[in-house]
């Protein structure tokens, strides 16, 4: 772990001032703080390597198609995927979602199909997966999860049957910070010929990631979740399937020949990057993952033991998502507080200089699963400190006594 | 009168220098709120748009309005109380014609979250809709 003063030379945000007070960013899982490396990389490309990619013969395009195609075998190596081909650069997790959804829906999905979805999904792991449904005339079907926040894995092999195709479920989920099993998940979909799509929104922040051990058909992720810029995102896919998926838009870069008769399309990675590349952008990828690896090891563990135990001692408090012998926590932390709304709390911490989230997350079913109306959020990322965790929990309290 | 109880208001609040003293304050004029009737307590009475539950209820007592609110936050609850201490009284047309510029003035707005700002925009459009409502036509 870097100490404090390199720390804030890589994230300037981090010895930034609210209302007089030091900055305790506790928002990551929304998105996190950005490294210089990432912001020099945004700028060069924007201000020397500003060229549309793949096509023009000129040096400043073939440097700008360079920075660009480096960084998917960067993010290849990242993930531990098989081929460069399996890398497919979106604007984030939502649109590689929106991709699957469609593609799949259209490649795959028949009427009275099944897809099943874990019962902690962000929005954007369940939405697009309804909307497929209603279009197709597909069964949508939900894996629960226990009163700890523990996906209910002993449910699944009842849930999969002759037609389920797929199980879209989080790596971590947002709400839960729990490590979800998925190897044991891609085992037993597998052997019921389902697919598994993984939500690594916030699992790539956290965990390494290597998708061939992982065996999940798909794993998408945003940038601006793991430093990156805004607008940035992978897909990953296997190839065998990426190959039978129909494309989602058309244009641009994503066709081989077109005719009035017939068009046909781009082999991959290109077939799913219509239009213009996030030029300036996706290159930040690979200084992200250069940053996030120079981090580790992380204060995360012992961040989770400290509010864990801190938790744990006050029965006022109910956490959400509960740790077990065979589950994993990441430093993010959901709760409720007795007598003290999650909204006050938020506003009351917010003018201690300590940002928190409140409110649904993205969330609505899960709030329903829980009974709760909201809850309160605080999300740690790889450059957090013990410290901070500590300055997290006496803020928490003095705000809990002046709600009282 | 409204502008007296406006300039009340802004008096209250212009003693604390920090907003977590004004916090305390909205906090502690939220707790004062009057216990809300539980026949008011309807969907129709609820305010869209806030992230917390906030209802507001209007009787009309020979052409003089007073309110009635809750929230299930309590700096929400001392926001809309502060509101209902300034309105009760105020014939509809006063409401229907207010700028509500001392908002402003207190810095509520750009000192809340976005939606914390949408929830407040939403109350104020609610307590006007209830005003125009008791204009007779």
């Amino acid at each position: 772990m870097m100490n404090r003063q390199d720390l804030c030379a890589r994230f300037p945000q981090l010895s930034d001032t609210v209302y007089g007070k030091r900055l305790v960013y506790l928002d990551n899982a929304a998105t996190s703080l950005r490294p210089t490396d990432v912001v020099q990389t945004w700028t060069q490309m924007s201000l020397h390597h500003n060229a549309n990619l793949h096509r023009a013969v000129h040096r400043t395009a073939q440097e700008a198609t360079a920075f660009y195609e480096q960084t998917r075998d960067a993010v290849r190596d990242f993930l531990h995927a098989g081929a460069r081909e399996e890398i497919i650069f979106t604007s984030g997790t939502t649109a590689a979602i929106n991709l699957l959804a469609f593609s799949i829906g259209e490649t795959f999905i028949r009427p009275g199909d099944e897809i099943i979805v874990s019962e902690a999904e962000h929005h954007s792991n369940l939405v697009p997966w309804q909307m497929l449904c209603e279009r197709k005339g597909a069964v949508l079907k939900r894996l629960g999860v226990d009163d700890g926040g523990r996906l209910r894995l002993e449910d699944l092999p009842a849930l999969l049957g002759e037609r389920t195709r797929l199980l879209c479920i989080a790596h971590i989920s947002n709400v839960l910070g729990l490590v979800n099993p998925i190897r044991e998940i891609t085992d037993i979909c597998h052997a019921r010929q389902c697919m598994v799509l993984v939500d690594g929104a916030q699992g790539i922040l956290h965990e390494p990631v290597d998708v061939q051990a992982l065996d999940c058909d798909f794993y998408v992720f945003s940038g601006h979740k793991m430093f990156a810029a805004p607008g940035t995102g992978v897909l990953y896919g296997k190839r065998s399937l990426l190959e039978r998926l129909c494309p989602w838009q058309g244009g641009g870069e994503m066709i081989a020949s077109v005719s009035w008769e017939k068009t046909s399309y781009a082999p991959l990675p290109q077939k799913f990057e219509a239009g213009t590349q996030n030029i300036a952008g996706t290159p930040t990828l690979r200084p992200a993952i250069e940053v996030l690896e120079s981090l580790r090891p992380t204060e995360e563990q012992a961040i989770t033991e400290y509010l864990l135990d801190w938790f744990a001692a006050r029965n006022d408090i109910r956490l959400f998502g509960l740790p077990d012998g065979k589950t994993a926590k990441i430093p993010l932390f959901s709760i409720a507080v007795e007598g003290a709304h999650h909204e006050d709390l938020a506003l009351i911490l917010d003018k201690m200089g300590v940002a928190v989230r409140s409110g649904q997350m993205c969330a609505e079913p899960l709030m329903d699963r829980f009974g709760v109306s909201g809850m309160l959020r605080a999300s740690f990322a790889p450059y957090n400190t013990i410290e901070e965790a500590e300055i997290f929990v006496q803020s928490l309290e003095k705000a809990i006594k002046m709600l009282r | 009168m409204l502008e007296d109880r406006k300039e009340a208001v802004i008096g209250e609040f212009s003693l604390f220098d920090e907003w977590l003293d004004k916090y305390e304050y909205l906090i502690e004029l939220g707790k004062s709120l009057p216990p809300f009737p539980e026949s008011s307590r309807t969907e129709e009475n609820l305010i869209k748009g806030c992230q917390s539950k906030v209802w507001l209820d209007v009787q009309n007592d020979a052409g003089r309005l007073s309110f009635v609110a809750d929230s299930d936050a309590l700096i929400t609850r001392g926001i809309i109380a502060l509101l209902v201490r300034v309105y009760s009284g105020c014939t509809p047309a006063e409401i229907a014609e207010d700028d509500f510029a001392f908002l402003d003035t207190l810095g509520l707005k750009e000192n809340l979250s976005p939606t914390r700002a949408g929830g407040l925009a939403a109350m104020v459009a609610t307590l006007k809709r209830l005003a125009r409502e008791q204009i007779q036509p």
